[in-house]
């Protein structure tokens, strides 16, 4: 088992698989709200359904309607258990917040691998790889 | 962060849901990117209105929020999805208008007012040089900044929103002097006198900044309205949303070493850039939304003609109504074009729609091709009448 030490973004605890992608997410526009799908094309998670997941990406890029569609992903069911970031941006934190998914970030992402099974403490700032 | 009683107090809730979800947006940000403090702000312009963007899912926050949040500073809005009144005349279908009144609703709830425009600077909604805004709209961002001297993040729709309900923001980025400061200087050595080469310089500024801050040397003079042309096209293409011209803007900066100079030739590709056909048949002026002067030169272009093709003249509501009184809204009308007040061709549902875009702006161009799917014309303003004009 590894802890992670970070910072807290939005509140809250949650566990889940990790869907891990080594680069940025563009919620608005690069993922449907409908369906939880990256549907970014060429994203290395395009196709991949992110709801229920603890979602681990650098960090948020794109238009700054993002955190609606977040709010979205949440309103429809689809949204992720929670988010990990390397560096949480405008976009991801006010989404997180608005929606109530549990947030940090400063967190070294490469220490985590798709499938791996984790404990996210957002209370704290602090998560574990089980 | 060090937060005052009052801002704890709204925080736990003291002042009702919506102030405290806005406080707790304004900390996390604040937190993010290492402020002290909280600041108070005197203006908010709010982004992220028209229900083509926002959704059901931000209807229902907007909603929410309307509850119990109400404003504490004077505060206006982006264009909508749609003329608020004159929808019918746009083509808008009915369950978009429906929504769309919704939306306008749950701001007008929170005391809001609901005048859509991306120039609030034309209307009233005018911060001076140094007071600490909140504004979304990366245009008009771009334009308090830096032709205002006023400061302020380029902000999402909800965290306007979150200072619009507590009259906070936090203090971190352009709000800071150490961050408004020039990164390099781009030397205009090339013709630039109207809104669309305005547009074209920013086009090539904002491409060579890449998130950096120019200081612009080699303009002697600019309007209003080719200022705001500049401060639309150099963000959208790139640049930080604050740039500085000397001998125009406000601000003090240091002068960087890094010097590009930017010649005829880039302005003149850049144009070519943004034009791949010459059959439109959309043409849209008014982005950012136009300014009195050019309802005037609109209503002289168009004195007499009879417009083929479809002309929306975009424009905020108030302007209209000087335009109306002055005489210029029958003239336009007359010619056959239409008004989009409190909307543009970038926020509204048209995608399918038309094929081809004519427009004097840069910024146009840019969400005319990425969002709605359009082959483009970028023209002078009297071109893309010419255009609309001819059968």
């Amino acid at each position: 088992m590894i802890e992670l030490r970070g910072r807290k973004i939005c509140r809250g605890r949650a566990e889940g698989e990790a869907l891990v992608s080594k680069e940025a997410i563009s919620f608005f526009g690069g993922v449907d709200p409908d369906t939880g799908r990256v549907v970014e094309k060429g994203h290395p998670l395009e196709g991949k359904e992110i709801t229920g997941k603890i979602l681990v990406f650098p960090r948020g890029k794109g238009s700054t309607v993002g955190p609606y569609t977040i709010y979205r992903l949440k309103k429809n069911g689809k949204a992720p258990a929670a988010i990990v970031n390397k560096e949480c941006e405008t976009i991801v934190a006010v989404g997180a917040i608005i929606s109530e998914i549990p947030c940090i970030d400063k967190i070294d992402i490469d220490k985590i691998s798709d499938g791996d099974r984790l404990i996210l403490n957002a209370d704290e700032g602090k998560m574990k790889i089980v | 962060m060090r937060l005052t009683e009052e801002e704890r107090s709204i925080l736990e809730g003291k002042e009702g849901n919506a102030a405290k979800k806005s406080m707790e947006i304004l900390v996390a940000l604040g937190e993010i990117y290492g402020a002290e403090r909280l600041i108070p702000v005197t203006s908010v312009q709010i982004s992220g209105v028209s229900y083509a963007n926002l959704g059901d899912a931000g209807l229902e926050f907007l909603a929410e929020l309307a509850r119990d949040g109400r404003v504490r500073v004077k505060t206006t809005l982006n264009p909508a999805g749609m003329d608020m009144e004159n929808w019918r005349a746009l083509g808008i279908d009915e369950k978009f208008a429906e929504k769309q009144i919704k939306v306008i609703e749950a701001f007008a709830d929170m005391e809001v007012a609901t005048t859509c425009t991306c120039t609030p600077y034309l209307i009233g909604n005018k911060p001076n040089f140094g007071e600490h805004i909140a504004w979304g709209e990366s245009s008009a961002v771009t334009y308090a900044n830096s032709v205002l001297g006023a400061r302020t993040n380029k902000e999402g729709g909800p965290s306007a929103i979150a200072s619009a309900l507590t009259g906070k923001t936090a203090e971190y980025g352009l709000h800071l002097d150490e961050n408004r400061q020039a990164q390099f200087v781009v030397e205009v050595n090339a013709r630039i006198d109207s809104p669309m080469l305005f547009g074209a310089l920013g086009y090539v500024a904002g491409k060579l900044a890449k998130g950096r801050i120019p200081l612009i040397r080699g303009i002697g003079k600019a309007t209003v309205e080719e200022l705001k042309s500049l401060s639309a096209s150099i963000v959208t293409y790139g640049a930080a949303p604050i740039f500085h011209i000397e001998g125009i803007t406000p601000d003090k900066t240091l002068t960087p070493d890094e010097k590009v100079t930017v010649k005829q030739k880039e302005i003149d590709e850049a144009i070519a850039d943004m034009n791949d056909t010459d059959d439109v048949d959309f043409i849209f002026i008014g982005c950012p939304h136009c300014s009195m002067d050019e309802m005037e030169t609109l209503a002289e272009l168009l004195k007499g003609k009879n417009v083929k093709k479809e002309l929306w003249i975009g424009v905020a509501r108030p302007i209209k109504k000087m335009a109306d009184e002055k005489g210029y809204s029958k003239v336009i009308e007359e010619s056959g074009a239409k008004f989009a007040c409190d909307t543009c061709h970038v926020v509204a549902p048209l995608k399918g729609r038309f094929k081809a875009l004519a427009t004097n702006s840069a910024k146009g161009i840019y969400y005319g091709r990425g969002k709605n799917g359009f082959k483009t014309a970028f023209r002078p303003l009297a071109d893309c009448i010419k255009l609309a004009v001819e059968e």
